[in-house]
């Protein structure tokens, strides 16, 4: 039985944040697990501060509120402030370093500094940055097994962008391996 | 068994309605509702003889379900609280002319425009006064991404069957949440070969759809009848979940989303060895009375927990005759409570009870 993952994702809107939370219940989904995301919505999708909440589990949802993340994906400075303190002690807690300069000032966590942005830009995965972010937490945290993956983002990337399923997966392994 | 798919509350509910035989939706967009009328838009119009129409106001949408019902079409219409004020008049005449039809309200906080964010400020408008006059409409309220599929389904086959409107009383966050759900098995349309509908009768035997009645004893008696269908919907139909009741000193109770977060309160409580019980209306009209006086007659206290200031309280205090106690702790404004919060209150209670 898997440990079960109360994760808060959090950034600026346009950072993809809801698509990592996607990418998370879904990988749950085609394991076979309970599933729940909970998005932030309104003026904050429009280039404010944006997060959701995504919950795995072998047993049904209760709430599907993450008010106490048992890991935290931050990739903006209001999000790193609001969502760090939150963490459960034990918790795991990813900071999106090529934005956020401060450091996380608690020795009851588990954190990695991983500067997504910068990473995509060198290995030519514009845009990718989440899904590097994705595959630490998945490092981090094990919500699925690795060989689920490929399959999640043949689910989840629209068809438009089908010829960017590869390099999808390619970021997650990315995030995985650092 | 079908395979089991994440899906937005809001679009699985739109997918299931279409499922249900539901071809024929009037609308008009407002948060945090709009992915039923998007998709409704994008699936419709490629079923034949289907119509997706959004109307040029929320009061239009409403009375085109009245004449498309009238018809005998399977017919839901969708919105959130401020669009559902402007839907009251139209539900009301459809309540009067004892027509089946669906009504979602994905309420968000109010009054007035309110705001966008989740909210059960308008329990009191769907269960007490959904229009005017003497009339009661069923009201759903699902808690889970599968609850929004699995009871459009009933909500329209309880309307057929009592010619009655019935609401769907979600919130924006069921609304827009994924959970993994199971959807039903396409129904196809259902005929609209109602005896009583003014579908085309072509001289002979013909059905008239109105609710004007100028003889009072006739009204009378149409009401008095219409009366006796709720009464019998009220002892048939009234759906509640119980967890933990059997030993609990305090019994706490919450429908929709926030039954989410009150029942994870509960459990938490549960673990402090707090007796702790919880009580879910599934069908907010008709209310589950009965569950609530029973468990009135041991425990000693109850909280109810609502994201407003406190509504489905009043019912919760009737159906146990305010034989003991009744708490209540609410967000309105458009917050979803915090299980920690609940918590807390649910151990004010108890130490309150030593």
């Amino acid at each position: 039985m898997a440990k079960d993952l109360n994760a808060i994702l959090a950034g600026f809107g346009g950072q993809g944040v809801l698509f990592m939370g996607k990418a998370i219940a879904t990988a749950g989904l085609l394991e076979g697990r309970e599933v729940s995301w909970l998005p932030s919505y309104g003026p904050e999708m429009r280039g404010g501060t944006a997060n959701c909440a995504v919950c795995v589990s072998d047993e049904t949802i209760g709430c599907p509120v993450v008010t106490v993340p048992n890991a935290a994906v931050v990739m903006n400075g209001p999000s790193f402030d609001k969502f760090v303190p939150k963490v459960e002690p034990a918790g795991v807690i990813i900071v999106e370093s090529s934005i956020v300069s401060a450091k996380v000032c608690r020795d009851d966590v588990e954190v990695y500094y991983v500067p997504a942005m910068e990473l995509a830009e060198k290995h030519s995965l514009q845009g990718l940055a989440n899904l590097i972010l994705v595959g630490k937490l998945l490092a981090a945290t094990g919500f699925c097994k690795m060989e689920t993956m490929p399959d999640v983002m043949k689910h989840i990337v629209p068809p438009r962008k089908a010829h960017l399923i590869e390099k999808n997966f390619e970021a997650v392994q990315l995030g995985f391996g650092l | 068994m079908s395979q089991r798919v994440l899906m937005k509350g809001n679009e699985a509910l739109a997918e299931a309605a279409i499922r249900a035989g539901c071809h024929h939706f009037f609308g008009y967009p407002i948060t945090p509702q709009n992915e039923i009328v998007a998709y409704m838009s994008k699936r419709l119009p490629k079923i034949e003889g289907a119509c997706f129409l959004q109307a040029e106001s929320e009061i239009a949408a409403i009375n085109m379900l009245l004449g498309a019902s009238a018809a005998g079409a399977r017919v839901m219409t969708s919105s959130s609280s401020p669009g559902i004020s402007l839907k009251t008049e139209g539900i009301s005449y459809i309540a009067g002319s004892d027509l089946p039809v669906v009504v979602v309200n994905t309420q968000r906080a109010g009054p007035g425009l309110g705001g966008i964010q989740p909210s059960q400020a308008d329990y009191w408008q769907a269960t007490k006064a959904p229009g005017h006059g003497d009339l009661r409409v069923l009201v759903f309220a699902p808690c889970s991404v599968q609850e929004m599929v699995d009871m459009v389904t009933t909500a329209f086959d309880m309307a057929d069957k009592y010619r009655m409107p019935a609401i769907i009383l979600a919130d924006g966050m069921l609304g827009q949440m994924m959970e993994a759900v199971t959807l039903p098995e396409d129904r196809g349309r259902q005929a609209n070969n109602k005896e009583w509908a003014t579908n085309g009768h072509a001289g002979e035997n013909r059905n008239i759809i109105n609710s004007l009645y100028i003889n009072p004893d006739e009204l009378e008696k149409i009401i008095r009848d219409r009366f006796a269908r709720y009464a019998e919907i009220e002892a048939k139909h009234t759906q509640h979940e119980e967890y933990a009741l059997e030993d609990a000193d305090i019994v706490v109770t919450a429908y929709g989303a926030s039954a989410r977060v009150a029942k994870a309160a509960v459990r938490d409580a549960r673990a402090k060895g707090i007796k702790a019980g919880f009580i879910r209306p599934i069908t907010l009209w008709p209310f589950p009375k009965e569950a609530y006086a029973k468990a009135a007659n041991t425990a000693r206290s109850f909280l109810c927990v609502e994201m407003s200031m406190g509504q489905m309280v009043d019912d919760v205090r009737l159906a146990i005759s305010s034989k003991v106690p009744v708490h209540f702790y609410g967000r309105p404004g458009g917050i979803v409570p915090a299980p920690e919060e609940v918590l807390a209150e649910i151990e004010k209670i108890a130490g309150g009870m030593n």
